[in-house]
């Protein structure tokens, strides 16, 4: 089994009360002992008992005190893990908590895997086996979260900016992999100064997003929510209602919304980017053809689908195409224009959608997907919408701030992973190392960075090469 | 008519690259063993190109040599040029390639046949797999049949205990050349058309493959002056460690560059229509290490030119291989783009270019000793496993035919893994990724490529040989003596300090090198880019003379042990996983909280270790982790 050391913060990270940071492992005394000093400033964690509790700061590298803490050392198997294990309680504060673990990951511990502080006290043989179900249950439902939050968090800049480093570092594995398999059709000459200039430039833009990482600038904020409906359904007029001013052009003449709209609104204790869609139907229109198409791609990628139909209207096959596109999507159905006479009703649509997907079970309560009557034109069930979304998205559905922060100490870590294997190629091309070596740093750069996207390296490397270069006898 | 029933141990279908690895190492360990051939006249063909070796293929020459197996002796008495590649890069991507001479190489490889003891060559083509229900199902594998025996086309009847398959690109097989369709194997020998349906019949998942040839030449027709000649290493380095230097330092054969142009690339495009492959006449996948010159044209149109060496096929024949210009064009086509090309112009073809597709088998039905999951007994190796290339192959045949005689003698079979060889990252590929083309071994797929050198396969591997039963005492005894030294003398130069006198400043400074402040080790200053093991001898009074090959292990192991190191921390990691066995007969359905891809994955390949399982795509590292908390929890109910 693993044996190296692993920490986490083990409280919610809140701005209240105490946070403890926790350290597991092999190392867990001796990576803390590094940066924990006693009242007369000595580092003196590794001489304390076992099983006891110590008052004591936290310092950096240059001996400044980050916080006042109580650290308790706990050692094998008298701990949740059954490995040596040390708690550092804080004064909370999300930031301090932030710091602090990264300072102990600075001192040689790893961020835990979702879930690893259980794992391994199964392991270890803590946790009985009977309770192997929950325990794989507790991985599985926290792995799937982080690896969700941590694509779905990043901001589309930042993550479109580790996509292109890593394709350019991939690039250049490649040529060097491909010279190396083929040497006598590839050749190497004078491509060191290019890859110098390259892991410059490299460097450069992973300095700067560590930098970003620092504060918190990486991740996006705010919920992704998509509004779609067909063609004048009131999908401006709610956006407009949301926003509190016209912002979308609003008219009667169906297809008016060209583009899709962005806007940042605050709802209550939670941030929406508000996407509104060209209404989707079957377009001759060219400009509306991409509108629609950049709606479809919008959907994919959005946490929260508000889906707008006109209830004094029946269903039809535009509305087909709708539910074709989110499924699968958490989404609240909002039907709108209720001070008109109601035609489409909550079993008007559950026998569509039975009709749609081949499916007889009342798909709303199985589903993700929550129904609201609406009058954007009267400016009735605002109120109830923003309940829906606080209740949905802040009691666990969604993200909520404490995955945020590990999020992005996450990012973080692997962000300056990539960076220090980037160094090791410098080291390299400094030393004038044979250009096989400067291919295993790079590729653990493309690894780490890939961390981020939450993507595995796979067979990458050899599809790179195929497609990039022409090889073979 | 009466039936006749033959009795031996184990049975090799096939008598190329992988099938004479596999013969030879059954029957050296003692198994009476009967190799299959449609055609005697066709043992260790090159069908291909005339070459051994090449980069990262060469390290599995060097593997197979370390293991006891044939094929490195074999072209060290058969070749007739020789060269490292990538000399001027780092020494874990140097690589030997040898100019074969083809029909030598056959030659000289049959004879190691004929004179094997215990070892039958049988001209006749297996039709039949003979299988049965096993009566105890074996404790440690879900293999519910056993088999038996073959059956050949003319009826008779080999009862044996296991079977290896290695059978190339000849079953079913097809080739094409442009327009003409013939139903043989390579160079037009028969094909084996009855197997594939004994194979299916008994659940054998089935795929068809592709590769291809470029045309061979009359060497009277060409006009070598337009062409750069391309020499031969002047120290030829054998690829056995067997063999004495010495023996290989022969006058070489040249070869040839020329390179296409404009011209030859646009009588390919105007051909396309003509090309089955662009016709969709071909089905089979083929390798994209090894595209055709019209794979080439149409993929990278921006490139101007391709080269093309012009390569001897062997001493006492005037066939030229043009290699780089594989093609399954028409004959008239082939002829007008060959004689495009510079030295080719009144080019005369004694062998068209043509494709060729054959059924093989999807490797994941095997564990990674080559053993068919379902069936005990049953091995396979070579293209029938979904490679290409003879290297990989006899790479593949020697594990077959090791572990087909342990598993006879009842002994625990072997794998290699990723860290220990290039032959372990090669089956494990096969059997554990989603493989869609006939695989090519390539460096980049070691991750470990530090470690996995082709001058160190003997340190690496002796000793698995040596166990097996296939490396003599003495030759093991020599191995453990080079690593004492190797390693005696490392220490020595790491304790080794020189102080910062005068005389050693000079030396520093004549070669280059920053002066010293203080005292530094020997092993240091072989660090430093600029000097060398060799260099420092001149400093150095108390080094003892060493064989060449323990300096050449000491200088690498000390100038790059820091790289070697990390690698070595890696492979800590990786065994930890390898280490975790997974039960043949686990229920994967009964494993909660695994994500259904990962579920069917796993259900579809059975992986050995976790490490195995961590390996395959759609497995994500949670799934691992639930993996290892169930065999946990489960690990008291197996003991």
């Amino acid at each position: 089994m693993k044996t190296d050391t692993i920490a986490a913060i083990a409280t919610a990270v809140s701005d209240a009360g105490i946070g403890i940071i926790r350290v597991s492992g092999e190392e867990a005394v001796f990576i803390v002992h590094k940066i924990y000093q006693n009242k007369e400033k000595r580092n003196v964690l590794a001489q304390y008992a076992a099983n006891t509790i110590h008052y004591g700061f936290i310092v950096t590298e240059n001996g400044d005190i980050l916080d006042e803490v109580m650290v308790s050392v706990m050692k094998a198997p008298y701990s949740y893990t059954m490995e040596d294990t040390v708690e550092i309680n804080c004064h909370g504060g999300a930031l301090m908590m932030k710091k602090i673990l990264s300072a102990v990951l600075h001192a040689g511990a790893r961020m835990a895997e979702p879930g690893e502080f259980t794992k391994r006290a199964f392991l270890n043989g803590r946790i009985d086996l009977s309770k192997a179900e929950a325990v794989m249950d507790i991985i599985h439902a926290k792995n799937e979260f982080a690896l969700k939050t941590s694509v779905n968090q990043l901001k589309g800049s930042v993550s479109e900016k580790i996509k292109t480093l890593r394709d350019q570092i991939l690039y250049e594995i490649a040529f060097i992999e491909s010279a190396l398999d083929d040497p006598e059709h590839i050749s190497l000459e004078g491509y060191e100064q290019k890859l110098s200039d390259q892991v410059f430039r490299i460097t450069e833009e992973l300095e700067k997003l560590l930098l970003t990482a620092d504060d918190g600038r990486i991740l996006k904020e705010g919920i992704r929510t998509v509004i779609v409906g067909k063609p004048n359904v009131g999908k401006s007029s709610l956006l407009n209602l949301l926003m509190g001013q016209d912002r979308a052009i609003v008219t009667d003449i169906a297809g008016t919304t060209r583009d899709t709209l962005e806007e940042t609104i605050r709802f209550g204790d939670i941030t929406l980017n508000i996407t509104d869609t060209a209404g989707i139907r079957d377009t001759e229109d060219t400009v509306e053809k991409i509108g629609v198409e950049k709606a479809k791609k919008t959907i994919k990628e959005a946490d929260l689908i508000l889906y707008v139909i006109d209830s004094s209207e029946a269903l039809d096959e535009n509305d087909e195409a709708i539910l074709k596109l989110i499924e699968g999507k958490k989404t609240i159905i909002l039907l709108n224009k209720s001070d008109l006479q109601e035609v489409t009703d909550k079993k008007a649509i559950e026998g569509f959608y039975a009709s749609v997907f081949d499916h007889n079970s009342q798909f709303i309560e199985e589903k993700d997907i929550s129904l609201l009557r609406i009058s954007a034109k009267e400016k009735k069930g605002l109120e109830a919408l923003k309940n829906l979304i606080e209740e949905d998205f802040l009691h666990g559905k969604i993200v909520s701030e404490d995955e945020l922060y590990i999020t992005n100490i996450r990012h973080k870590e692997a962000i300056a992973d990539a960076l220090e294997s980037m160094h090791q190629v410098k080291k390299s091309l400094d030393a004038h190392m044979p250009e096989d070596f400067y291919s295993i740093d790079l590729m653990s750069a493309y690894a780490s960075l890939g961390r981020i996207l939450g993507v595995e390296v796979g067979e990458d490397l050899v599809n790179k090469i195929f497609a990039e270069f022409c090889m073979g006898k | 008519m009466n039936e006749l029933r033959e009795v031996c141990d184990i049975c090799v279908v096939g008598a190329g690259h992988a099938g004479c690895e596999a013969a030879l190492a059954c029957a050296r360990l003692g198994f009476e063993t009967v190799i299959f051939t449609v055609s005697v006249d066709s043992i260790a063909l090159m069908p291909c190109n005339p070459n051994v070796g090449g980069t990262s293929k060469g390290h599995l020459v060097r593997e197979i040599d370390a293991l006891g197996g044939e094929m490195g002796k074999n072209i060290d008495k058969t070749f007739i040029q020789s060269k490292m590649l990538n000399r001027s890069k780092g020494p874990a991507v140097h690589s030997l390639r040898a100019q074969a001479d083809k029909a030598e190489y056959s030659r000289a490889m049959r004879k190691v046949l004929e004179n094997q003891e215990h070892l039958t060559i049988k001209q006749a083509e297996v039709c039949e797999l003979l299988v049965e229900e096993q009566k105890k199902k074996a404790e440690t594998s879900n293999r519910t049949r056993k088999i038996t025996g073959v059956k050949t086309f003319t009826g008779t009847v080999y009862e044996c205990k296991a079977v290896i398959l290695c059978t190339g690109t000849y079953l079913k097989a097809r080739c094409l050349c442009g327009e003409a369709i013939t139903y043989t194997g390579p160079n037009g020998l028969q094909a084996a058309n009855h197997l594939t349906d004994s194979l299916l019949d008994l659940g054998i998942e089935m795929r068809r493959f592709k590769t291809g040839t470029p045309a061979r030449m009359d060497r009277r027709s060409l006009d070598f002056d337009k062409m750069e000649e391309q020499f031969g290493d002047e120290r030829v380095i054998p690829f056995s460690f067997s063999t004495d230097p010495e023996t290989v330092q022969i006058d070489q054969i040249s070869c040839y560059l020329t390179y296409t142009n404009e011209k030859t690339h646009d009588i390919i495009r105007a051909n396309l229509d003509r090309s089955p492959i662009y016709a969709g006449v071909i089905e089979g996948t083929g390798p994209r290490y090894c595209p055709s010159i019209e794979d080439k044209v149409v993929k990278f149109s921006d490139k101007d030119r391709h080269q093309v060496f012009i390569e001897p096929e062997g001493l006492h024949t005037n066939e030229m291989y043009v290699s780089g210009m594989s093609s399954s064009l028409p004959e008239d086509v082939q002829l007008a783009m060959y004689r495009t090309v510079p030295g080719l112009e009144h080019c005369k073809i004694v062998r068209n270019a043509y494709a060729i597709e054959y059924d093989c088998i999807d490797p994941k039905q095997l564990d990674p000793t080559l053993e068919f999951k379902d069936i005990e007994g049953l091995f396979s190796g070579g293209q029938f496993n979904g490679s290409s290339g003879y290297e990989e192959a006899a790479a593949q045949g020697l594990i077959a035919g090791i572990n087909a005689s342990l598993f006879l003698q009842g002994r625990e079979q072997i794998v290699l893994d990723r860290s220990q060889a290039y032959i372990g990252v090669l089956i494990d590929d096969l059997v554990t990724k989603d493989n869609f083309e006939p695989y090519r071994m390539m460096t980049s797929r070691a991750e470990y490529r530090l470690l996995l050198r082709q001058d160190n396969a003997d340190l690496r591997l002796r000793h698995i040989g040596y166990e097996v039963g296939l490396v003599s005492e003495e030759t093991y005894q020599a191995v453990l003596q080079k690593k004492e030294a190797i390693e005696k003398e490392i220490y020595r130069l790491k304790n080794t300090i020189v102080g910062a006198s005068e005389n050693i400043q000079d030396f520093l400074k004549t070669h280059g090198s920053a002066p010293l402040k203080t005292g530094a080790s020997m092993a240091e200053l072989i660090c430093r880019p600029e000097l060398s093991y060799e260099v420092l001898s001149e400093i150095d009074p108390e080094r003892k003379s060493l064989s060449a090959d323990v300096k050449e292990q000491v200088e690498i192991e000390v100038k790059y042990e820091g790289y070697i190191d990390r690698q070595l921390k890696q492979v800590e990691h990786y065994k930890k996983m390898e280490k975790r066995k997974i039960p043949a007969d686990l229920d994967y359905n009964d494993v909660g909280s695994l994500r259904l891809e990962a579920r069917q994955k796993l259900i579809a390949y059975r992986p050995v270790s976790v490490g195995q399982a961590s390996r395959i795509s759609g497995v994500s590292p949670a799934d691992i982790s639930v993996l290892l908390v169930y065999l946990e929890s489960h690990k008291d109910k197996k003991a």
